[in-house]
């Protein structure tokens, strides 16, 4: 979230010293900046030599850089708020992909007009099926996430922040093996059953429906109605987000709370209210991106919220924890790094390269893209 | 009170004494019950409880009833060994049918093999369970079904001739020695034939996405693709490749086998397994009547063993006839016997060689939409 600018300038009549760095300091930057010439050479050639091939793996990138924004929305909101990193975030999200594959598979919800209404066109009730079922999902997710918040974070307000950190890992845990007992989730995969059907289409001279048991034409490039569906959802979340924080009274609530709490306190905010509501809302998006990863990944387990997670933390560092556009760019750049690590790499580095890209953020600018430094309190 | 007391230990020492003069046979069943393959771990603990209750039937092994313990070890490494060393230590059993995995099979076949336990795994293909390091074989460790080095050269020389393939494209999981083996075999043998391997990808076992992969295969334009994991890494790879428009023919091996393969998703492809239920040799006929009088499907309707059950099935009937013909619960002379046992299987006649591996056929199974088709028998 943005802060207002306060910094006055302040007039220094003491000579300006620059502080002599290191020798040591600029090889590591020159060693940093090497690897990152070269790897933009590898994308760049890539590029060139195979077009088509980059832009499927481009297409697979924005596909999961769309969904960590979703995740790391939630991150970067929670840590601006609280400055806990929640870590129990990957497991909310896991828990919306769970509440979705039930109301799917268990009780058939994305068909209910259907079923309820005779003679309702079957295209219109899955629409209004489906969206049924994300909503429920994000409400599980939202209830899920307050109660975790009133129960384990918000009796730690003031204890030191390594405590609500060390919960917040011990609630991850907990939230995966007490999904993976065979009561609750059960440890195994579970092949997710789609709402709704996938749609795909390939670009070669012109966009063309991909029919069953025809091959499109090996230069062409291909995307389903999920990659449209999960950019489409992103994005309004951004531009929900934009708008809540910046036009409504909730979100200059949200905002003076991240600022300085105890003057917002003193203003006659609900800071605790505030607080469960920024929680809420981040574990609805995460909610959605749950649902939108099952659909375009299909196999679902307690600890699939693990690495998204971490990743989407990544994300949320990459960009400046704390800010809400960092969010999405970040995770844009994780999803491409990770897609571009599986097609031209290999598939198993690709988490390898997504924490070197963490380390590399804290080395060299742990703010992140968008981040402000931590305002010094006077 | 001293002379009640010693009464009473009197009484409970002949209690004890008579309850240990019940003797029974204790033969666990290490099966992956949870974790990325349950229903291997439900058809093998099915298949061995099948041919435990048939002996307990008619009488038991050497006149002692039969006791199974069935333990979860999850096709995974770390649960398996605390399984076996739970059965051996704690329950004090002399054989093990299982695991399924070669991952886990291979260090409880350490276990087993150290400890004296004759260990018969049904399904695990890797050479190295039976084998150590050195290549002598273990003891006290076999199997009942043939191993990936037959496994993979089988799919390349059905690719080669039925499929007509020339170019073909890996993938595999690395950390999986079942996998790898394969995958191996499979590269090692097709080469040999004359084709030629356009591309060797690799991916983790709790991978989701395969486009990056699928990308590749398209780009290279194989004519197969050997896929040879287990069911639930086939379901999402194919049905991901089915999405992308992919038409090039998977291939695999028996982690193919599982009622949870989606048949829509990987039509089109085939893969090398242990038997087919439609085999109309007179043992699989009654064996498949038993089973499905037995266990029934969710619906009702009588289950059709799967290659898993059946190997678990032959795999206890080898013990039990073992410990039969060696007159004795002694694991020494049990698996002196079966080292030269001349078994009559459901999946095959079944004797071993020198590294305790059995000398069978394949068959290959075709997936169609509707369902899995016999397609041919492959003899060693």
């Amino acid at each position: 979230m943005s802060n207002p600018s306060a910094t006055a300038k302040t007039v220094s009549t003491a000579p300006k010293q620059r502080k002599r760095r290191a020798p040591l300091a600029w090889l590591g930057r020159a060693f940093l900046i090497l690897i990152g010439l070269y790897v933009l050479y590898v994308i760049v050639s890539n590029l060139i030599k195979d077009f088509s091939l980059f832009a499927n793996i481009f297409t697979g990138g924005l596909q999961l850089g769309f969904v960590y924004a979703l995740i790391a929305l939630g991150y970067t909101m929670v840590y601006g708020i609280v400055r806990l990193i929640n870590f129990a975030h990957g497991d909310v999200f896991m828990v919306g992909a769970f509440v979705s594959y039930y109301s799917v598979a268990r009780f058939k919800l994305h068909l209910w007009p259907a079923a309820v209404i005779q003679g309702f066109p079957p295209v219109l009730s899955t629409l209004l099926g489906s969206i049924t079922v994300i909503l429920l999902s994000m409400v599980v997710c939202v209830l899920l996430a307050v109660t975790i918040e009133r129960v384990a974070y918000k009796p730690l307000r003031d204890a030191p922040r390594i405590a609500a950190l060390i919960t917040a890992i011990g609630m991850s845990f907990f939230l995966e093996f007490f999904g993976a007992l065979n009561f609750v989730f059960s440890p195994r995969f579970i092949p997710y059953e789609r709402p709704f059907g996938v749609v795909a289409w390939f670009i070669s001279k012109g966009i063309h429906l991909v029919v069953p048991g025809e091959e499109p034409p090996s230069d062409s490039v291909t995307f389903s109605n999920i990659l449209l569906l999960i950019i489409a959802a992103s994005i309004m979340v951004q531009l929900v987000l934009q708008f809540l924080v910046r036009r409504t009274k909730i979100g200059m609530a949200m905002r003076a709370t991240s600022f300085d709490k105890p003057t917002a306190r003193l203003m006659g905010i609900k800071v605790d209210r505030v607080i469960s509501f920024t929680f809420a809302i981040g574990a609805a998006f995460a909610g959605l991106g749950g649902v939108l990863y099952a659909i375009a990944y299909s196999s679902i387990w307690t600890q699939l919220g693990i690495l998204p997670g971490l990743k989407a933390f990544v994300a949320a560092v990459l960009g400046g924890i704390g800010s809400i556009p960092g969010a999405l760019v970040g995770a844009l750049i994780m999803g491409q790094a990770e897609a571009l690590t599986m097609g031209y790499i290999s598939t198993p580095m690709r988490d390898a390269v997504a924490f070197t890209i963490l380390i590399v953020v804290l080395l060299v600018r742990p703010t992140g893209i968008f981040g402000e430094p931590e305002k010094e309190k006077a | 009170m001293k002379r009640l007391v010693v009464v009473l230990l009197v009484l409970l020492a002949v209690v004890a004494f008579q309850a240990s003069a019940q003797k029974v046979i204790k033969v666990a069943i290490l099966a992956p019950l949870s974790g990325p393959v349950p229903t291997f771990g439900v058809s093998t603990r099915d298949g061995a409880l099948l041919a435990i209750e048939e002996w307990n039937a008619k009488g038991g092994v050497l006149g002692m009833k039969i006791q199974p313990i069935v333990e979860d070890s999850q096709c995974t490494p770390d649960p398996a060994v605390n399984a076996a060393n739970k059965v051996i230590d704690q329950d004090k059993v002399h054989y093990i049918i299982g695991e399924v995995c070669s991952k886990a099979s291979i260090p409880v076949s350490e276990i087993a093999n150290a400890k004296g336990v004759i260990q018969i795994s049904p399904t695990s293909t890797n050479p190295s369970v039976t084998v150590d390091a050195a290549g002598k074989a273990k003891p006290y460790i076999f199997r009942a079904c043939f191993i990936d080095p037959f496994q993979g050269t089988v799919g390349a020389k059905f690719a080669i001739e039925k499929l007509k393939a020339k170019k073909a494209f890996i993938m595999l999981d690395q950390a999986n020695d079942y996998v790898k083996g394969l995958a191996e075999f499979f590269e090692a043998s097709f080469k040999k034939q004359g084709g030629t391997i356009v591309g060797k990808e690799s991916y983790t076992a709790t991978d989701t996405d395969f486009a990056a992969i699928l990308a590749k295969i398209k780009t290279a334009r194989p004519d197969v693709v050997y896929l040879p994991d287990y069911y639930n890494i086939v379901n999402l790879a194919t049905k991901q490749a089915k999405e992308k428009g992919l038409q090039v023919p998977f291939m695999g091996g028996d982690g193919w086998d599982s009622s949870d393969l989606d048949l829509a998703a990987s039509a089109g492809g085939y893969f090398t397994n242990h038997y087919s239920p439609e085999d109309p040799r007179p043992e699989v006929k009654n064996f498949v009547k038993a089973y499905g009088a037995k266990f029934q499907d969710d619906s009702g309707n009588a289950k059709v063993p799967d290659a898993l059950a059946t190997l678990a099935y032959d795999a206890t009937n080898l013990m039990l006839q073992a410990i039969k013909e060696a007159g004795a619960d002694d694991t020494k002379k049990v698996s002196a016997t079966l080292a030269k046992i001349k078994f009559n299987g459901v999946s095959g006649k079944i004797t071993f060689d020198a590294s305790h591996n059995p000398v069978k056929s394949a068959t290959i199974l075709a997936v169609k939409p509707d369902g899995v088709k016999f397609e041919a028998v492959v003899n060693p």
